[in-house]
């Protein structure tokens, strides 16, 4: 098992050996997870902080449940209806934090790069549940896991990621995971939803789903992001069904046996046809939520033992 | 008899585009004879063959007096200047509140000669607050000492309201120095956009926002005729409208900063906001196109546009960290990086940092001629250093060059004869 990074900030400076260690050791929280006791003592007397920024129930839930699963002291703190609203400032609510000595804290921001200037002023590891439109890498080890699952494998597939790519911290973290496990990724979306430079990511860019679809082994929809669109991306969210929806039609350009994926919450009817997306044969997105709270554990659990190992050191 | 004699030095002489070994003196603040060749005289200062050059004129210096003074005041704006070579700053009207009266003019000047070891020559706001809705008092301004008119990095949205403006300001004879970028493109934008600034997921403004930005202004320099400077010039496509607008005979001259001419985009990296600056980094094709128009001519200028900043105001999340970076005492040995990199020569770059920031303002300074003022900066250009950001003189410690290695360090800096900086 190898895995030496302090913080758990972003797939980018992940090597694929360390995220074969987080998958692999979630696939036995799967088990545990399907037990009738789902208990273990890995985490037992250290202090877990769920900080959000942004408003989310699915995610906040997933880190909640993998740390108490664990055996950990879960705490979460609704950070926009406390100190922002008081003009403290992101380092100040930091430092305060640091000073009630969490081990592990789970940080969600709505600003790219804010979850790596927290984590430089704290002593306790820290796991980006998103940042802005910049990473959610344990989103990104989840579908990883999941798709290992399906498929036997996480290397030579064909992936399309689909819709608005733009404004998607997922896509990026999922870019990252997949390149560096050798997969073809392929993105999948109108021109404005897709981001400039993103053919100089070793991707290959489409703006038609028959085209990006075709031969495809697995076809991941985003969230068309209602919320982070300040006007006029997309002429109208029926359009965008007609082009970009996944529907039966558009499914049946990939392979037979592509599994459909969803980060959630679904617009069902605006990026994904309803029976797509319940459609047990194909759709893999129950899964996915299942194995979010596996692969949470598991890289709690890894990260823990970097830091006891590291205090144990002296180093702290 | 002379007052300084300055012997055995590298003179510069960026008029002229030459550099010659010789003897300088300085009579009533002035400089009184440049002859070539090793003349020692008895009390001359020997330079050991080490550079002389005019003085730096720095257009777009922000000093945060009024309002901010925690970030910088005269005094330390001034110590910094003198420390980097820099003898006349032309300071910007981006403070608290803007300086959009003459009474706040006078305030300015009163403080400056108070407290600054250098010139200062003040611009004052081209709109009321800077707000792009009414035209400041242009002539009670110049009267008080105003040498350009500018709201900075603030773009005037409304076209009629920036065309009466121009107007108005042609017939006094005014400069205005304006910010081209297309306010509706570059909004929100903390980055250059592109793959780097995607990956980040940061938001992003496309490079052609400056062109369109210059474009716009050029139209409206055409239908004026007002003398006109772009502040910062710093991307690929926006040249061949600068260009053109030269040739096409109007009154129209450009800038760039240092941060622009020696750093690209991807010194970002892991969202380093010491790097945040206005209008963002470019791409080092960008920077390198942008280098060769100095070097052409086609750009006139280079400024520090030194911009101090608390360690509140860059301690935050890139996209809501305060732009700008201080560049003072930066400005000379960041410059030297392209010196020695063998893109720009000592003349060409005094001509952009001293000669033609001074022509264009109207002001005596910026050459090394007999009559002129004796404002000059004498540096080693191979010194080698560190930079430590806290050995700054400035308040704010704001400069993306801290921890870099860098050539130059200045040994004397004189403003009207007189020494306000040794090393």
């Amino acid at each position: 098992m190898t895995f030496r990074a302090r913080h758990l900030l972003g797939i980018e400076t992940l090597h694929p050996i360390e995220i074969t260690s987080v998958l692999d050791l979630a696939d036995e929280y799967v088990a545990l997870n399907r037990a009738s006791v789902k208990h273990s003592d890995t985490l037992a007397g250290l202090t877990q902080i769920n900080m959000f920024f942004e408003n989310s129930t699915r995610t906040q839930a997933s880190f909640e449940l993998a740390g108490k699963r664990l055996g950990a002291d879960v705490m979460n703190m609704q950070m926009q209806a406390s100190s922002i609203k008081k003009g403290e400032t992101l380092i100040d609510t930091a430092l305060t934090l640091n000073a009630m000595h969490p081990d592990l804290l789970v940080v969600r921001h709505p600003h790219s790069g804010a979850v790596d200037l927290l984590a430089q002023k704290v002593n306790c590891a820290v796991l980006n549940a998103g940042d802005g439109r910049h990473e959610h890498p344990t989103q990104a080890l989840l579908d990883a896991l999941t798709i290992r699952r399906a498929k036997g494998r996480l290397h030579r597939l064909n992936i399309a990621i689909c819709g608005d790519i733009a404004h998607s911290r997922v896509a990026r973290s999922n870019i990252l995971l997949l390149g560096k496990m050798e997969n073809r990724v392929r993105l999948v979306g109108p021109p404005t939803l897709v981001p400039s430079g993103a053919a100089d990511w070793g991707v290959e860019v489409y703006d038609d789903m028959a085209e990006g679809l075709a031969d495809c082994d697995v076809v991941m929809m985003l969230r068309l992001q209602k919320e982070r669109m300040d006007g006029g991306f997309i002429p109208s969210e029926r359009e965008y069904y007609h082009r970009f929806g996944l529907d039966a039609a558009k499914l049946a350009h990939a392979k037979e046996d592509a599994i459909v994926m969803h980060p959630g919450p679904m617009n069902r009817g605006v990026e994904i046809d309803g029976t797509i997306a319940d459609d047990i044969n194909r759709s893999v997105i129950q899964e996915q939520v299942e194995m979010g709270v596996a692969v949470r554990m598991a890289a709690m659990d890894l990260l823990a033992r970097n830091l006891r190992a590291a205090r144990e050191a002296g180093d702290d | 008899m002379s007052d300084l004699t300055l012997t055995n030095a590298r003179l510069i002489d960026p008029e002229a585009g030459t550099e010659t070994l010789g003897t300088l003196t300085v009579k009533n603040g002035l400089i009184a004879s440049v002859v070539a060749g090793d003349t020692r005289a008895e009390g001359a200062l020997d330079c050991g063959g080490k550079v002389l050059a005019p003085g730096i004129v720095d257009i777009g210096v922000k000093i945060c007096e009024p309002g901010e003074r925690h970030k910088e005041s005269f005094r330390t704006a001034g110590m910094a200047a003198a420390a980097g070579g820099v003898t006349t700053m032309v300071t910007r009207a981006d403070t608290l509140p803007a300086i959009d009266t003459p009474e706040t003019l006078e305030f300015v000047t009163r403080r400056a000669s108070e407290d600054s070891p250098v010139r200062i020559a003040p611009m004052a706001a081209l709109t009321k607050q800077r707000a792009g809705r009414e035209m400041v008092e242009i002539g009670f301004l110049q009267d008080a000492g105003a040498v350009a008119f500018s709201d900075g990095d603030t773009v005037t949205t409304d076209t009629k309201v920036l065309s009466r403006a121009f107007t108005y300001t042609r017939s006094m004879g005014a400069l205005v120095i304006a910010h081209p970028q297309e306010p509706g493109l570059s909004k929100g934008g903390a980055v250059t956009s592109g793959k780097f600034a995607s990956l980040k997921g940061l938001p992003a403004v496309s490079p052609m926002a400056e062109r369109m930005g210059l474009d716009r202004d050029i139209a409206l320099v055409e239908m004026t005729g007002v003398k006109y400077h772009a502040d910062q010039i710093t991307t690929r496509r926006a040249l061949p409208a600068l260009e053109r607008a030269k040739r096409n005979g109007f009154d129209v001259t450009a800038g760039t900063s240092i941060h622009h001419l020696t750093l690209n985009l991807l010194d970002v990296g892991d969202y380093r906001t010491f790097f945040k600056v206005k209008p963002p980094l470019r791409s080092e094709t960008d920077r390198l196109a942008v280098v060769e128009a100095v070097s052409a001519g086609v750009i006139d200028t280079i400024s520090s546009m030194h911009t101090p900043q608390d360690e509140e105001s860059k301690r935050l999340p890139f996209e809501e960290a305060a732009s700008g970076a201080v560049g003072l005492e930066t400005f000379l040995p960041a410059a030297l990086r392209l010196y020695h990199a063998g893109l720009l020569s000592l003349p060409q770059l005094f001509r952009a940092m001293a000669l033609n920031p001074s022509r264009r303002l109207g002001l005596p300074g910026g050459r090394l001629e007999v009559g002129a003022p004796a404002d000059l900066v004498l540096f080693d250009p191979d010194a080698p250093f560190v930079l430590d950001r806290f050995a700054l003189r400035s308040k704010s410690k704001n400069t993306p060059f801290d921890g870099q290695r860098m050539e130059g360090k200045v040994i004397g800096t004189w403003v009207g004869g007189k020494r306000v900086f040794e090393r």
